[in-house]
């Protein structure tokens, strides 16, 4: 694992705690929100039965699905419900994690 | 470009003893830094994606994935198993992938005991092994005695079939030896217990074998409860799929069983005696074993965590996932397992060092069969608010009631498919 020099210095100073920057929290809660996601479509999007794969569509292909999903005008068993959990900036962030993948 | 240094020159640069416990690695061993050793105890839902994610999140952590099992029988798609539709292999699952693909140090051993204040376990194929950070996912076990007649040994009789192994075999067995017209009785336990809508799906199953080969029979579920997971879900399947098969007692009509006779093979409730052909009696439940003895369980005989992280809310750098942890809102089921599994993970990479993941983020889908092509669902999405593992609200609910067919063979195939995502999630 790499730390960034100017973090590693300051954590010598005051404590890792402050490493966590703004600059990258964003990408690094993509992680975070994207990982349940892989219970049913498989470790980072390969899904390896029934669940449609989501691994490296589009951007747009996902994010369009999870809102249409959540306003309800794209038909779905369960998906519905959940993406219902999820916020517009979140589901920009699950579509360019699963995206890259 | 960025100018970085990895975590082991940052060692050498500071020598510190001071910088170096700040960041959480006090693994130092004449002046060289060893790596962070992750141990985990617990090969199933939660503790193999435990292992696997701290890996993916940060594969310069040392893993070791303490588990007795050579191949882990799981519990979802067990009562498929019960019902004859798969055989064992079917739900089996080995540590070979978690080795060669993740790079987990898996030990075939049991746990005996954990000293917090000297971060080391004792295995009982002797020896014992020091961690930086111990994540436990030890499952559940069974309050045997709780109810007059009901021991380990009365499991071999009326099995509770509530772990995934030789018990899901002896009540599969039982069943396709029950004459036809005999009468299968179902005995959930009290709350909270591992798979809310477990006993039901298998209830569902049984009934669905039944149906097909001995139709004469009969279903009697004595509830400890006044109501289930997926309740209306479950009685609007069985009205139209199993007619009368299928009787649930209630606790408010006396279902609660307070004695079982494995001798006459019949169950006592307040007011009647029940004989069965079959007896499923699935006990009340606590934290596995191992959890005791480290002392992280508290009165309720389940173990208290701090929602952020998972770590013991009685004892540091010893986090708890899966069953055996209250993580409430979650549920005690597999998905919710592998969720707090990754978060867990996230949480423990921070802790030694590495980057932050923010607040967890989890889900929660739980399918059940009502048959084989009639599937439904409950799902929730998690966040973390206010000091708490909370429902993000609007997210969730269960499948809508008087769906069409087609709709239930869907959730039946989603079922199947989520199961494969699952399993290769953990295990692949």
């Amino acid at each position: 694992m790499r730390l960034p020099i100017f973090a590693v210095v300051l954590a010598g100073a005051v404590g890792m705690s402050l490493i966590s920057g703004q600059a990258t929290a964003d990408s690094m809660n993509s992680t975070m929100l994207a990982n349940p996601c892989a219970g049913c479509h498989g470790t980072d999007g390969k899904s390896k039965g029934g669940m449609p794969s989501i691994a490296g569509k589009s951007v747009r292909f996902i994010s369009k699905a999870l809102k249409d999903f959540r306003a309800g005008s794209r038909k779905g068993t369960v998906m519905q419900r959940i993406a219902k959990g999820y916020t517009d900036a979140q589901i920009d962030e699950l579509a360019k994690y699963y995206s890259g993948k | 470009m960025k100018k970085t240094i990895s975590r082991r020159t940052f060692g050498k640069i500071t020598g510190a003893a001071a910088a170096t416990s700040a960041i959480g690695l006090n693994a130092c061993a004449g002046g060289k830094m060893a790596k962070a050793r992750v141990v985990v105890i617990g090969g199933g839902f939660g503790g193999a994606t435990a292992a696997k994610y701290v890996r993916k999140l940060d594969p310069s952590i040392d893993v070791t994935l303490i588990e007795p099992k050579k191949k882990f029988a799981t519990c979802p798609f067990s009562n498929t198993v019960i019902a004859g539709m798969n055989d064992m292999e079917f739900i089996s699952h080995g540590y070979d992938a978690l080795r060669k693909n993740s790079g987990v140090n898996v030990v075939h051993d049991m746990v005996t005991a954990v000293d917090p204040a000297k971060k080391s376990l004792k295995l009982a194929g002797g020896g014992s092994i020091r961690y930086e950070k111990l994540i436990m996912s030890p499952g559940i076990d069974f309050k045997y005695g709780a109810v007059e007649g009901y021991s380990m040994e009365a499991s071999l009789k009326a099995p509770h079939a509530w772990n995934g192994g030789p018990q899901t075999l002896l009540l599969r067995d039982q069943l396709h030896a029950m004459p036809d017209g005999g009468t299968f009785i179902m005995a959930p336990p009290p709350n909270p217990f591992r798979c809310p809508p477990g006993p039901y799906e298998r209830v569902s199953l049984v009934a669905h074998y039944l149906k097909t080969n001995k139709p004469k029979s009969k279903i009697l579920i004595l509830d400890a409860k006044a109501k289930f997971s997926k309740q209306p879900l479950f009685m609007e399947g069985w009205n139209a799929l199993y007619g009368d098969m299928i009787e649930w007692v209630s606790l408010d009509n006396g279902g609660k069983v307070i004695r079982v006779d494995t001798k006459s093979m019949s169950v006592e409730t307040d007011f009647d005696t029940h004989k069965g052909d079959v007896i499923n009696f699935i006990p009340a439940q606590k934290a596995a074993a191992i959890a005791h003895a480290a002392g992280v369980t508290d009165d309720s005989g389940w173990c208290p965590i701090n929602g952020a992280t998972f770590e013991s809310k009685l004892q540091k750098d010893i986090h708890v996932i899966g069953d055996a942890s209250i993580a409430s809102p979650l549920p005690k089921s597999g998905f919710a397992a592998n969720s707090e599994g990754k978060a867990c993970a996230a949480a423990v990479v921070r802790a030694l060092g590495g980057k932050d993941y923010g607040e967890p983020s989890m889900i929660n889908t739980c399918y059940s069969l009502v048959a084989p092509d009639y599937g439904i669902s409950v799902a929730m999405v998690y966040g973390f608010a206010d000091g708490k593992i909370t429902k993000v609200k609007g997210s969730g609910g269960v499948s809508p009631k008087g769906a069409a067919k087609s709709f239930r063979r869907d959730e039946a195939r989603y079922a199947r498919g989520w199961y494969a995502s699952i399993a290769s999630d953990i295990w692949g």
